[in-house]
């Protein structure tokens, strides 16, 4: 097993020498802590539920925090659109997706936001936050997400949306791993987005591993951002573990996109310090040792540290927020176990299937 | 009304959705200056510009899936895949993606999306230009599939296709694009996606089929009615998916023979589905053995000409079986 330690990656500096986390207030701060916190919480009770036979199944998101907490921050959270994947846990709930959604996905209970509990836990879908509804075969969401841009720049061209309308989407947002980047779909949808130049962001958050064959054994390139000079879209790395230098170079592709100047690949480079799902065995695949490197660079405890250090954050005031986790998890799961399951026969009647004539 | 081939009314349908609603675009392979290689955008570029009528990339499954996340967008794409043969790497999208949308989302999102394709044999274009691909795609809940024949159909099915709010898969048969002429109503008109039509009435035998061979089928009516006496009725099925059962039925209670006619391949083809239907709710009417008339079971239509010829039901095959069925 090769070893896959991670490196250092220099931080994401505009062409004017700024860094736009820079001007980020406590407050939001304080909340992108929360948020990463609340996202890894859920998480770990996830698999506990899983370990206790409660749940059938877990896909995690762990590790991956700071990339889409960070994402989420820097764009319209809740108008933007977001076609998320299946890892996107933290970045969903930063757009707005409510906890106990994600509780009742796991346990497949009726209320189930994503799907009516249809679909897998965290295929997310959230309409009324405009994040869009993504399958299981990987990057499917990818060239979707293409037509959404292409769709805000087309209302943009023909006066049916204002450029500057703040209530309207602006861009579109996709995810995947690396490994979904030897789909041809994403190839096929990075294609519009660079001969259109969209208002597109796709963020790959590059966890090293595809389940568990190493990026090597995906691509001959050393990076994914390089794939992105084969589309005319420009390409960035960014420290995946270090959500100020993600919020960074994602507020750089958000202004970008708002001022119709193109698309943007964002390769987050992170780690999944856990297997791929609840069903997967890392230890046939990866050293122990590469894992424990990993976990020193865990995203939580680092942003923890910088905000201790700025000050924002108090030992006391982490404690409360552990505090708040624990209550919101703790409600969240009594509320989904104590749903009711969905009722059979609508979620098997054919007439289920299509949208009905005056759908809007 | 005025008397036209089938693609102009084809034209003529996206010409007038775009003129009424200006979330209506097109894009697909040269559909642009070269107005679609069989013409079907001609003109449309000229009158709408460059930003309705989108020359794709040559890559059918980003035109499928574009479509896919404009329609979710709240535009109306029209997406044009050249030929149906070529609409294989798009079935992803097609069939996992945008049929499971509305139900996967709980009734949340949903893809008003409409895919073109022209379909069918007899044009010389051998395995990759001739495909009848409806079977793929009735077998999957949450698509419509509609394949018009007449040009007053193919113009009023269209416009509700572009309106529909869900994914509609409109096959066109190639074949017909300019042999097929029929009257159009002047001014504003729809067809709704759903029932099937009787084109011609008869009590002897029902004959079942959809696009070319619809065509085929009214001219194997006249022949057995002059030279036999035989009196056919001729279902034209138009609506593929969701099936209409009640219509399907309805003609066979007149005649209690039933011969169903495709030029797919004839195992699992769309006519097993209409045998089936028949067997489970029309064995009562019954009065001879449900017969389908279809392409062989070889891997596509042959390019030598006197082979494709004999691949493709024709009037006179459609003929003998018709003879065959009224004297069991």
């Amino acid at each position: 097993m090769t070893n896959h330690a991670p490196a250092e990656i220099t931080a994401f500096v505009t062409a004017s020498g700024s860094r736009p986390s820079d001007s980020l207030s406590d407050d939001t701060l304080r909340d992108m802590y929360w948020m990463m916190l609340l996202s890894r919480r859920l998480d770990e009770r996830a698999w506990i539920l899983h370990r206790q036979g409660r749940i059938a199944f877990h896909i995690s998101g762990m590790g991956h925090e700071a990339c889409q907490v960070g994402a989420g921050f820097a764009i319209n959270r809740g108008v933007d659109y977001v076609h998320p994947y299946y890892r996107d846990l933290a970045l969903v709930l930063t757009v707005g997706f409510p906890p106990e959604g994600f509780m009742l996905s796991l346990l497949g209970k009726a209320g189930e936001p994503s799907s009516g509990a249809r679909q897998m836990p965290s295929h997310f879908s959230a309409k009324w936050l405009n994040i869009l509804s993504h399958s299981s075969p990987v990057a499917t969401q990818v060239p979707q997400a293409a037509g959404l841009a292409f769709a805000i720049q087309y209302k943009i061209s023909h006066g049916l949306q204002d450029p500057h309308d703040d209530t309207q989407p602006r861009l579109a947002l996709t995810c995947l791993g690396e490994g979904s980047t030897s789909q041809g779909e994403w190839h096929e949808g990075m294609n519009w987005a660079g001969v259109h130049k969209l208002p597109f962001i796709c963020l790959v958050q590059n966890n090293i591993y595809a389940i568990s064959v190493p990026v090597e054994r995906q691509m001959a390139v050393n990076d994914v951002a390089d794939r992105a000079a084969a589309y005319g879209v420009e390409g960035l790395v960014v420290d995946g573990n270090d959500i100020l230098a993600c919020y960074d170079v994602m507020s750089y592709a958000r202004d970008k996109a708002y001022a119709g100047d193109g698309a943007t690949l964002i390769e987050a480079k992170t780690y999944r310090p856990v297997p791929h799902s609840s069903d997967d065995d890392d230890r046939s695949y990866r050293t122990r040792d590469e894992v424990e490197q990993w976990k020193k660079k865990d995203p939580i405890s680092r942003f923890q540290k910088v905000l201790l250090d700025r000050g924002v954050l108090t030992q006391n005031a982490i404690n409360d927020l552990e505090a708040k986790a624990k209550s919101v998890v703790d409600s969240a799961q009594h509320a989904a176990e104590d749903a009711p399951y969905p009722d059979v026969e609508p979620n098997l009647d054919p007439r289920s299937v299509y949208a009905p004539g005056d759908f809007a | 009304m005025r008397n036209m081939t089938l693609i102009d009314a084809i034209r003529e349908a996206m010409d007038e959705e775009m003129a009424r609603d200006e979330r209506v675009f097109i894009t697909g392979e040269d559909v642009g200056q070269r107005g679609g290689v069989f013409r079907a955008t001609m003109g449309l570029f000229d009158k709408y510009g460059p930003t309705r009528i989108i020359d794709s990339p040559l890559a059918e499954l980003s035109i499928v899936a574009i479509g896919i996340g404009a329609a979710m967008a709240d535009l109306r794409p029209i997406c044009e895949i050249q030929f149906a043969d070529f609409i294989h790497p798009a079935m992803n999208q097609i069939m996992n993606e945008a049929a499971k949308m509305y139900y996967r989302s709980n009734g949340t999102w949903n893809v008003p999306m409409t895919i073109r394709a022209p379909y069918g044999g007899g044009i010389g274009g051998a395995l990759y230009h001739s495909q009848s691909l409806e079977a793929y795609f009735t077998h999957c809940p949450g698509l419509k599939v509609v394949i018009p024949s007449t040009p007053h159909d193919a113009k009023g099915l269209l416009k509700s296709a572009v309106r529909d709010p869900n994914p509609v898969l409109y096959f066109e048969p190639k074949k017909g694009y300019r042999a097929i002429k029929g009257d159009v109503p002047d001014g504003e008109y729809m067809v709704p996606i759903g029932p099937v039509n009787i084109t011609h009435t008869g009590s002897d035998v029902t004959v079942y089929a959809y696009g070319m061979m619809a065509h085929y089928c009214l001219q194997a009516a006249e022949m057995v009615k002059q030279q036999d006496g035989i009196s056919t009725e001729v279902v034209d099925v138009r609506t593929l998916l969701p099936v209409d059962r009640d219509g399907i039925l309805n003609s066979f209670k007149k005649t209690g023979k039933a011969l169903i006619v495709y030029e797919d391949n004839f195992t699992m083809g769309y006519g097993a589905e209409i045998a089936a239907v028949l067997a489970d709710d029309g064995f009562e009417y019954m009065d001879g053995p449900i017969r389908r008339l279809a392409g062989p079971d070889v891997p596509g239509v042959p390019f030598s000409h006197p082979v494709q010829e004999e691949f493709m039901p024709s009037p006179q095959k459609i003929a003998d079986a018709i003879r065959d069925l009224a004297a069991y």
